[in-house]
């Protein structure tokens, strides 16, 4: 899932000071489940931003709406009729979300009214965790499961570094090393002299090194008969 | 002979190696490379020259190792892969080896979140590993594409760093395999300062042969207050500092004269440890004291070879 959380409050203030009337676009999709920008953040969001703005003597109007998925065009067409009559859109959905809202609306400012952080796993109330950096060709199968790129301070294939101690990286006692994880793990199922083949260097090209990335399924594309 | 430097040379007569160690300044006064080039001079049969060491800018080791070269002392250049990519480092490989250095020393790099630059993006593009595999290619001409080179290969005798006392603890030795395999020629250790820990890792590493595939040097590093022995037990990732040291520290009138009669001690018995080829000496911003190690350990004069 993506993992996402709301800009703070005096920033998106900012973002909407020259507005009158905005719409606080919701995404019923990852940032609903990490609560950073389902309806129920919407609504919060909205009082705090109307509250903030009464204060100053400089009221902001605010329409409310949260829709399916903010990275599908097909979703904001049952919304045209709503963004006609605002100023501009703050959407919470993340990143794709967000720049998806923008290319619907080309004529309307969309402002970002979160931070997407990373693609990981939610370990507990309230925490979230790193496990995927989308890089393109996935070694986990040489990894025990366990993702160096992403969970890897250093993203090393040969690891640990000789950073890591009591099973934690260097950059903080907070951070596991992902290393120490995949050996144990590998120890576990009885595989760790896996690890005494070197890992080659890692082919970029499939990762964003390769530049803005595309994919297209001619399958489907058939099937649908475009 | 892989590149004929003095290192490989030593190594290979099978005397007792020296390696010392000098960080560039956070400046571009080169004369202070010049400096402690001189003070350490005939003391030692390379100088290793941080890459940027702890994350923070400093004087380009090869530009280091450049002046090393004017006052007739061997560098050896440390490269680490957090700040460069396959490209920039086989063109700085071919730059050091044009200009004459032999050895260079493979590492993964310090996080830049300890360094002056945090906010800055690391690049990884290769891992240490990966590293020594590459310059192992380039000197059997070819570079890390596979594509073979239409000029002489660059002669390069190859190091490693090997932290025992990292976790886990057995694939230490596994990883140390793994540095020989892929073509590494030497290793400097992170300094030993837990002597027992270090003996359990060398009865791994001999158990296994790799002192017969790898020439190992052990890390010395003198101690210089009690307040630095235990933070660096307790806080930097990847050393320890054995209790008996710091009592001893702790009981000394003179605590900076103990240090260095620990790393006397140290030097003489690792001088008798099966598969340990010499030492690496790393008294950063304590360079003057090499000399006084060095001759209190008989390790000066230097041997001819």
């Amino acid at each position: 899932m993506i993992i996402a959380e709301r800009k703070p409050i005096e920033e998106i203030l900012g973002l909407l000071s020259k507005h009158q009337k905005v719409l606080v676009l919701g995404c019923g999709g990852c940032v609903t489940v990490c609560l950073a920008g389902g309806e129920k953040e919407v609504g919060i969001l909205s009082s705090q931003l109307t509250m903030a703005r009464s204060k100053e003597e400089r009221p902001l109007e605010i329409v409310q709406k949260t829709i399916e998925r903010q990275c599908d065009f097909e979703y904001f067409e049952g919304i045209r009729h709503i963004v006609k009559d605002v100023d501009a859109i703050l959407s919470l959905a993340c990143g794709i979300g967000i720049q998806t809202c923008a290319e619907a609306f080309p004529d309307k400012i969309v402002w970002p009214g979160v931070n997407t952080k990373f693609l990981g796993v939610n370990l507990n109330v309230g925490e979230w965790a790193e496990r995927c950096q989308a890089c393109g060709q996935c070694v986990l199968d040489k990894t025990g499961g366990i993702c160096p790129v992403a969970r890897c301070s250093k993203s090393i294939f040969n690891g640990p570094c000789g950073g890591s101690q009591d099973g934690k990286c260097e950059v903080s006692p907070d951070t596991d090393c992902a290393w120490a994880l995949i050996h144990d793990r590998l120890t576990r199922l009885g595989e760790v002299d896996s690890l005494r083949e070197i890992l080659p260097v890692k082919d970029w090209s499939y990762s964003r090194d390769g530049g803005p990335r595309k994919l297209v399924r001619e399958d489907l594309e058939l099937e649908s008969g475009k | 002979m892989k590149a004929g430097s003095k290192l490989e040379r030593m190594l290979e007569s099978g005397n007792f190696t020296v390696t010392g160690e000098i960080g560039p300044p956070k400046s571009c006064n080169g004369e202070i490379v010049r400096h402690h080039a001189r003070m350490l001079k005939g003391y030692c049969e390379s100088y290793n020259l941080t890459d940027n060491q702890t994350a923070i800018v400093r004087l380009s080791s090869i530009a280091a190792g450049k002046i090393l070269l004017e006052e007739d002392c061997e560098p050896n250049i440390q490269i680490v892969c957090r700040d460069r990519n396959r490209i920039a480092i086989q063109s700085d490989v071919l730059g050091a080896t044009a200009l004459g250095m032999k050895n260079i020393l493979c590492l993964s790099g310090d996080h830049q979140k300890f360094g002056n630059h945090p906010t800055s993006k690391n690049v990884y593009d290769v891992d240490s590993i990966q590293l020594i595999k590459i310059l192992d290619g380039m000197r059997n001409g070819y570079f890390a594409n596979g594509e073979e080179m239409k000029d002489e290969p660059p002669k390069i005798f190859i190091g490693c760093a090997a932290n025992p006392f990292a976790d886990p603890f057995e694939f230490r030795v596994t990883r140390l395999e793994k540095k020989a395999d892929a073509g590494a020629d030497f290793t400097q250790t992170q300094c030993v300062l837990d002597m027992e820990r270090f003996e359990r890792w060398m009865e791994l590493v001999r158990a296994r042969g790799l002192h017969k595939r790898i020439k190992i040097l052990a890390g010395i590093t003198p101690l210089k207050s009690v307040k630095a022995a235990k933070y660096m037990n307790k806080y930097v990732a990847g050393m320890m500092v054995s209790q008996e040291y710091i009592d001893r520290l702790e009981k000394a009138e003179d605590v900076k004269a103990e240090g260095v009669n620990i790393a006397c001690e140290q030097i003489e018995y690792l001088k008798k440890m099966e598969g340990i080829a010499g030492v690496h000496i790393m008294a950063i911003a304590w360079e003057e004291i090499v000399p006084e190690i060095c001759k209190r350990t008989g390790l000066n004069p230097r041997p001819e070879v």
